[in-house]
């Protein structure tokens, strides 16, 4: 059976990259005494997939990993386990069970949604929440990103689904949903990279404190995209 | 949650901002307000190597298993980090308060090899604690060094209030009352120090003075007052079955070098080589029972979470209780695919069976340490491994299907000649062709047996049979290298073969400070303010910048090298009592010169003096 685990990320534990937090649910399974599966062979391994690496800073409120488990006694005894084996900062939010045959985490990420404070005493000298939708309205938004090869130029416009800002001054927050999945991943920096300079200022290193709110997959849509939550593709149990 | 010491801009400059954050699993937070003693145990090395020490995780435990003391853990910011907090002025912290460890009451520094040195003075400075003990006030935490480099400390007398000779588990609780009452009773620093002079295994350099002699030698060493003890005799935990051990200890987030969980199944070891310190200075041998390890190896499992649990001791093999305990271990972790490691195992047919049960036998190689190339030399040094043994044990193997073999040797041991190091490349063919022999063509793996030959210089250290001996010149080690190189190209077998050698220089380094006196302590002052740390790293180390510091400072290396000792001279550690008797140990020092053989203690007990502990394997039934 596969399970879909819902994780925050917070506080000291931004700074835990992703190869370190794949480990750190390693031990916290084994500790919770959960039974998961293992694949064959001689290193066998717990079989367990995340859906997307978080970058090292940002903090989350919707990551997820996928999980094959033999055995559970429900979703509220799982929750209630791996949450006694978790520390401050990765907090257990919500366990569904995926039917079978469901596309793994990875694969079915699609989107994501960030929302983007500037950093005290980094804020840009405009009223950049104003301008921002001013700036979506652009009918391209080109970027230069690295290759292997130098550099291309990029069009973000088609890989951004939204973006908008809410509050005021230092309250302010960029919101976004991007494309987020493994061939099409933009990161949040790059867009608000290409929002300033449109409006003639640079951004600063560490000028910005990003947290991935949710990740979606695409429901299916034959008018542009439906995207759901990665937990909505499961069901309680 | 707790602020974070360094703001989001530091951590997200340095490399693995996991290493200044703290908050792993089994760390522990306590509320400083109901504390009396607060403790900051440091490994003076990166987060990475100071995890992996299992003696801060007993002591750890143990210290914040007293709900009067709060125990939190320090280690040497890296590079990038020392560098920014000088810029910044961000006084050292502690892990799990995150607060700097200017304000705690003691500041335990373990010392387990002589190359972190230099990295002492970077936790004292970057802690804002001045580097002289003589220059601290009440303001300042006590700093108190403990370890097997603690058995001559003299080099680092200076920077240190307190040195504790022996094991953590006896004494603390003695000394953080003492600590309680002098500061209830508004006594002086100096007074407290002077009453701790006065506990078992404490030895407070400021009481004592040091006379030397015209050639540079210990003339003496007394206590400056009455009531200061002449000699220190070490702490000794005897009942290592019923004492402080971790039973949920600290889990890092990112890869460690012993990221396990890790039995130390006994303390001490019967062999009696006489190269080897630890062999001595944790006498007499004390075995766990049985059941406090498996009590112990399924808490700490539960616990943890980890995937993997090692047996930790001098010699595996001579625990009598092994074949039961590793029943245990793959009957315990095999449904629950944690993997069982078992280093120090001597090669034979029990451990070839163990070893093939629990690890990828195609994958995992085979270490054996004969040290010595010629039985001859093998016999000096007490080692008693003979050619037999490695041949029969290496067969074994081969048919059980190992292909790789790790073989440790030393260069510059006492009487050692060409012949002997020559043996060298021969023992490793001779090994080469047994696989050969065994193995028939079609059933050889990977074709080739791999054998790695690896040789490191011989250090003379404190409290050996060999602290008399005179220890090699970088040239000598250097040409006794190039010998060996030779001497396995020229074999038969020499495709087989891949050597590596150990640099010179630190091996230098390391014997000037394994032992040295307190005159050295202005060299490695010297070295530091000219910016050596982490002198372990090599891509660190600056062996110029350490010659340069020895010229500057007059000190010549060759004085504590190459100099041979004469038997009657004064050492500056032969103030502390390690358990066994010098008398010992200059008997074993004249039986090596005529190339005679010490049985181990099970077999004939050699007279060192640890019975005077009463227990122990000195008082084992002969079965």
């Amino acid at each position: 059976m596969k399970v879909r685990i819902k994780f925050a990320k917070s506080g000291a534990m931004r700074f835990i990259g992703h190869l370190d937090v794949m480990r750190f649910f390693q031990k916290a399974i084994r500790r919770a005494g959960i039974d998961v599966a293992y694949s064959e062979g001689f290193s066998p391994h717990q079989i367990m997939s995340f859906a997307a690496p978080l970058g090292v800073g940002l903090s989350s409120n919707g990551e997820y990993l996928d999980l094959e488990v033999k055995s559970h006694n429900g979703s509220e005894d799982m929750k209630r386990r791996l949450e006694e084996a978790m520390v401050e900062g990765i907090k257990v939010l919500h366990i569904t069970m995926l039917e079978d045959g469901t596309k793994n985490a990875m694969a079915s990420v699609a989107a994501a949604e960030y929302s983007v404070k500037f950093r005290e005493g980094y804020a840009p000298d405009f009223d950049w929440p104003g301008r921002l939708a001013e700036f979506y309205q652009m009918p391209s938004i080109l970027v230069k990103k690295k290759t292997k090869k130098g550099e291309t130029e990029l069009d973000l416009k088609s890989s951004i689904y939204r973006l908008w800002a809410s509050g005021e001054g230092k309250d302010a927050i960029a919101h976004m949903v991007v494309n987020a999945s493994s061939s099409g991943n933009i990161k949040p920096g790059l867009v608000m990279e290409a929002f300033l300079k449109n409006n003639g200022e640079e951004l600063q290193e560490f000028a910005l404190e990003i947290t991935r709110e949710e990740t979606f997959t695409e429901a299916g849509a034959e008018d542009g995209h439906h995207f759901i939550p990665l937990d909505a593709v499961g069901k309680e149990f | 949650m707790g602020k974070l010491a360094l703001k989001d801009e530091i951590l997200l400059r340095v490399e693995k901002p996991a290493r200044y954050i703290g908050n792993e699993v089994n760390a522990v937070v306590k509320d400083k307000e109901n504390v009396s003693v607060r403790v900051a145990m440091c490994f003076p090395d990166v987060y990475e190597i100071g995890m992996s020490h299992l003696g801060i995780q007993i002591l750890y435990d143990m210290f914040n298993q007293f709900e009067d003391v709060w125990c939190e853990r320090v280690y040497s910011p890296w590079v990038d980090l020392d560098k920014i907090m000088r810029e910044e002025n961000i006084p050292l912290f502690a892990l799990e308060s995150q607060e700097p460890v200017k304000d705690m009451d003691f500041l335990a520094i373990t010392l387990q090899y002589e190359m972190c040195y230099t990295n002492i003075l970077q936790i004292l400075d970057l802690s804002h604690i001045p580097l002289h003990a003589k220059d601290r006030s009440w303001e300042h935490p006590i700093v108190i060094g403990g370890g097997p480099c603690a058995y001559n400390p003299e080099p680092i007398a200076e920077f240190f209030d307190i040195f504790y000779i022996g094991e953590g588990e006896t004494r603390y609780r003695e000394l953080l009352d003492l600590y309680k009452e002098c500061k209830k009773n508004g006594a002086s620093r100096t007074e407290f120090l002077e009453k701790a002079a006065k506990l078992p295994g404490m030895y407070v350099p400021m009481f004592y003075q040091v006379e030397y002699k015209e050639d540079g030698t210990v003339l003496s060493m007394e206590p400056v007052q009455e009531g200061i003890p002449r000699t220190i005799l070490k702490e000794v935990e005897m009942d290592v079955s019923n004492t402080f051990y971790p039973e949920k200890p600290v889990v890092p987030f990112i890869k460690v070098t012993q990221d396990r969980v890790v039995l130390e199944i006994q303390r001490g070891c019967i062999r009696g080589c006489r190269f080897c310190q630890a062999g001595q200075i944790y006498r007499p041998v004390r075995e766990r029972s049985l059941d406090m390890l498996k009590k112990y190896a399924v808490k700490m499992l539960e616990s943890t979470g980890q995937e993997e649990i090692s047996l930790s001791s001098l010699s595996s093999s001579d625990y009598s209780k092994l074949p039961e305990l590793i029943d245990f271990l793959i009957q315990e972790c095999s449904g629950k695919k944690i993997n069982i490691s078992l280093p120090s195992l001597r090669i034979d047919a029990f451990s070839l069976d163990v070893m093939s049960k629990v690890q990828d036998v195609k994958k995992s190689s085979l270490t054996f340490a004969p040290e010595a190339g010629s039985q001859r030399l093998r016999n000096v040094i007490n080692k008693g491994l003979t050619k037999e043994d490695i041949l029969k044990g290496a067969a074994l193997a081969f048919e059980g299907g190992w292909t790789r073999v790790k073989l440790y040797f030393m260069l510059g041991l006492p009487t050692e000649n060409e012949e002997d190091i020559r043996g060298i490349g021969e023992l490793s063919n001779q090994i080469a062709a047994v696989f050969y022999e065994t193995v028939p063509k079609e059933k050889r793996v990977n074709g080739k047996v791999q054998i790695v030959a690896s040789t490191s210089f011989f250090i003379p250290k404190p409290f050996t049979p060999f602290q008399w001996a005179a220890m090699c010149t970088k040239e000598e080690f250097l040409e006794k290298a190039y010998i060996t190189r030779a001497s396995i190209k020229e074999q038969l077998n020499q495709k087989s073969i891949k050597y590596n050698w150990h640099e010179a220089d630190i091996s230098v380094l390391e014997g000037v400070f394994a032992r040295g006196d307190r005159k050295i302590a202005k060299v490695i002052e010297q070295a530091y303010r000219r910016g050596c740390i982490f002198d372990a790293w090599s891509e660190y180390f600056k062996n110029d910048i350490w010659m340069e510091a020895f010229e500057e400072c007059d000190i010549d290396i060759t004085f504590y090298t190459t100099r041979k000792r004469g038997m009657d001279e004064i050492f500056p550690w032969d103030f502390i009592d390690c358990g066994v008797s010098k008398d010992f140990l200059k008997r074993e020092w004249e039986k090596a010169l005529t190339e005679t053989v010490s049985p181990n203690c099970r077999s004939a007990c050699q007279g060192c003096g640890a019975n005077r502990f009463g227990g122990g394997i000195c008082f084992e039934k002969m079965v």
